[in-house]
């Protein structure tokens, strides 16, 4: 019987070149989409002050495959760790798949073979059958995901002024396309799977899913033919379109996410920068003999421009601060856990990370799709909208919500990915009080008093020894220690 | 101890020795202990300074404090963005410190620990550096405070407020546990407890601000949890935000001479305001672990 696919005055092999120089026009395309938008994403990362994040390779190899590739922080909340370990291991072990479809989409049609694998006899059923179970496992989970971000109340990360609009929707769309992708390979494996049970061949692998799902499907061979093509090339066809998807969403996370553990700082977590300029000069002032360092020139030899204290823009923050902006997922954790956020304050780490990649977008280059967070009035934000001064600082983030951050590193210590928001919030602080003379006044009363006083508050300095007047203690002879 | 006898204990006056005198007998101390401007000035912390000094004194180290040449680090003005002024502050210490040749640090507060000792070292001040916690439970650990002959906390509930300085900061969790557990007292851990532990609302600077608009002040969600963990109230540990996790506290108890405990002095302050606001400071008391071990081994006066 004449296939629909196979007209007899079409001649086989030319239908099957004819997939083959599709396909390979849909992989250059995809792949080069995909090349021309991680360009410009390093391009805005590349913005970012300079910070030599070199050496320590070891360290930083070790840290990597804990933190990014074996998920070590997401297990501190055991019901999202488990749903997204399912998400992410069929993520890895399904694109095993994918190299399969590659091969076969490329060579498989010309030379008619299919299922480029199944060589690996045993080992290739349990790759399929586990393919099967994943998929199906990650359905579930997807099915949890969207329960958890679209109840009535959502689980409280989920919520806030930067969760609204394209954030909210990226991340449905982003559970929707998974589940797509799983539909498809289901159906491409029972159309497949029916089409040789009908021919009365084998299959090669194991597929207990589909195995489950053949009834459903027609038993004409060309009817199942066209389904098992469709399921095939909607299946790489979302996988390519997924693909390109990334860099304009929060899904950026799942390749983001390894530079960004693998360049985060080893130093420990209370220990904030020095300001290199600062200390020049701080010395200079101690030591009239000390030598400031020239300032750095452009390549030609003119002066740059001096870069200010602290940052009031996105370029103005280390650049791994802007690799922090791409690597986030929104997922929430930092805001969670904010002793700012939990008590009201307007503070949210992950909305000063979504600004800055917001900010890089509107300034910078941007992806396919760019709709930055517009807040609306229950905001509570009074930014500023003239669009020379809404920089980062102000346009984005207010000073309300850098000031209402206790420094205390629970958003640092909870992102999987090793995102540092309390870097940024610093920064921003430092431009506030070093460039604008902008810190609450209650602050600028302590800077004084520590100028004045060598403290924090307004005690006289002779007092300070004061506490060891009258000091008695009880006579008490001190303990024999037997060594 | 003879409970018939009325007169109080012998006691003796300590005369703190500084390192002006020191250096000027040519003597230089086992360790320099940092009393940070807290625990000089701040009325409640200079009893914890007092207890701190009592136990040098009490197991014959050799220490001493800078007395007047000490000068605030310069941590506040770091968090608040004011980099200047945290560099010259930490300038002058490390010339102070330099010049006198010093080694070893002890300082019983977490952000004077934090600060010199991971921010100095770039601006020439290098020195081991640890925190009065950990001290305490060497002492403990080498049999020299054997925290007994004192008050006894047997049967005591006691929490413990993790500093964000001491523990995130810095990983410090275990030091004043161990402190704390030699009490032989009933250690009841808060649900956000070491990495997750809930700032109390004075770090950043926050300590000389007043805070943002909110619902309500870190410090009183910080003691509320603190309170509802020492009464074993699983219902209000449940409600706590930020946490999507299990676990509630046994059945309830009696807060009748309960403790927070605490190792840093603006966390003091914090816990301290949040009970007073919560009414309860009648029955729960806050302490630094220097004043328990000061009052476990017997030496106050």
């Amino acid at each position: 019987m004449p296939s629909i696919l196979r007209p007899q005055t079409f001649p086989p092999y030319l239908y099957r070149m004819l997939q083959s120089i599709l396909f390979l026009l849909l992989l250059v395309a995809a792949f080069g989409l995909f090349a021309w938008q991680v360009r410009k994403i390093r391009a805005n990362i590349l913005v970012g002050r300079d910070r030599d994040m070199s050496g320590h390779a070891a360290e930083r190899l070790r840290k990597t495959l804990l933190v990014a590739f074996g998920q070590q922080k997401m297990f501190k909340r055991m019901t999202p760790a488990l749903l997204h370990l399912v998400v992410y291991v069929g993520f890895l072990v399904i694109n095993i798949e994918v190299i399969e479809i590659v091969i076969d989409g490329l060579f498989g049609n010309i030379f008619g073979f299919h299922r480029s694998l199944s060589f690996l006899g045993p080992v290739y059923d349990v790759l399929m059958a586990t393919n099967e179970i994943l998929a199906a496992l990650v359905i579930v989970a997807v099915a949890a995901f969207w329960w958890r971000r679209n109840s009535n109340p959502p689980v409280r990360r989920f919520t806030g002024v930067e969760l609204r609009m394209w954030p909210k929707l990226d991340a449905n769309i982003i559970l929707y396309i998974e589940v797509a992708l799983m539909l498809a390979l289901f159906f491409m494996n029972t159309a497949d799977l029916k089409l040789h049970q009908l021919e009365g061949k084998d299959l090669p692998g194991t597929f207990p899913v589909s195995n489950l799902l053949v009834g459903l499907l027609p038993s004409s061979t060309g009817a199942l033919e066209i389904m098992e093509r469709a399921g095939w090339w909607i299946h790489i066809t979302g996988i390519f379109l997924f693909l390109n998807y990334l860099p304009s969403s929060k899904h950026f996370h799942i390749i983001m996410a390894f530079p960004n553990v693998w360049y985060s700082r080893l130093v420990p977590q209370g220990q904030f920068s020095n300001v290199e300029s600062i200390t020049n000069e701080v010395k200079a002032m101690m030591d009239p003999s000390f030598v400031v360092p020239p300032a750095p020139t452009a390549p030609d030899g003119s002066a740059l421009a001096p870069t200010p204290f602290g940052a009031k823009d996105v370029e103005d923050l280390p650049w791994t601060n802007l690799l922090n902006a791409y690597s986030c997922t929104e997922c929430g954790r930092c805001t969670s856990v904010c002793p700012a956020n939990l008590t009201g304050k307007l503070l949210s780490p992950r909305k000063i990370i979504m600004d800055t990649r917001d900010r890089m977008e509107e300034k910078y280059e941007s992806p396919l799709i760019f709709r930055p967070n517009q807040y609306g009035p229950e905001a509570k934000h009074e930014l500023v909208t003239d669009l020379l001064e809404a920089t980062l600082l102000r346009g984005k983030v207010t000073p309300e919500e850098l000031w209402a951050c206790t420094t205390c590193n629970a958003c640092v210590e909870s992102c999987p990915v090793n995102i540092n928001p309390l870097e940024s919030i610093i920064e921003m602080r430092r431009f506030l009080v070093l460039e604008e003379s902008a810190a609450p006044n209650s602050l600028n009363v302590m800077f004084s008093n520590i100028e004045n006083n060598g403290a924090p508050w307004a005690f006289s300095p002779s007092d300070r020894f004061n506490w060891a007047d009258d000091l008695f203690a009880a006579e008490k002879p001190a303990k024999i220690t037997v060594a | 101890m003879s409970p018939s006898t009325p007169e109080a204990p012998a006691k003796k006056q300590i005369n703190v020795p500084v390192m002006a005198d020191l250096a000027a007998r040519n003597e230089s101390p086992e360790i320099l202990f940092w009393v940070g401007c807290a625990g000089a000035f701040d009325d409640r912390y200079k009893r914890v300074t007092r207890a701190f000094v009592r136990i040098l004194d009490h197991v014959g180290t050799k220490y001493a404090v800078l007395g007047l040449e000490e000068s605030c680090t310069g941590d506040p003005a770091k968090r608040a963005g004011n980099e200047f002024l945290f560099q010259m502050q930490a300038m002058q210490n490390i010339t102070t410190m330099n010049g006198y040749g010093i080694k070893k640090i002890v300082t019983a507060c977490p952000h004077c620990f934090n600060t010199i000792k991971n921010e100095y070292p770039a601006l020439g001040g290098d020195y081991e550096v640890i925190h009065h916690s950990t001290y305490l439970q060497q002492l403990i650990n080498e049999g020299k405070v054997g925290v007994s002959g004192g008050e006894s906390f047997k049967g005591r509930r006691i929490t413990f407020h993790d500093s964000c300085y001491l523990g995130r900061a810095n990983d410090i969790y275990e030091a004043p546990r161990e402190v704390l557990a030699a009490l032989d007292a009933d250690l009841v851990e808060m649900k956000r407890s070491r990495a997750n532990g809930l700032c109390c609302g004075a770090g950043g600077a926050q300590m000389w601000k007043e805070p943002e608009p909110g619902k309500k002040d870190i410090n009183i969600e910080r003691t509320e949890e603190a309170l509802a963990t020492l009464a074993g109230k699983a219902d209000a540990l449940a409600n706590l935000g930020g946490v999507e996790t299990e676990t509630a506290a046994p059945g309830a108890h009696d807060l009748q001479g309960s403790i927070i405990a605490v190792g840093c002095p603006f966390c003091m302050t914090m816990m301290s305001d949040g009970v007073k606001n919560k009414e309860q400071e009648s029955k729960v008391q806050v302490f630094d672990l220097a004043e328990l071990v000061a009052s476990a081994e017997g030496i106050n006066a």
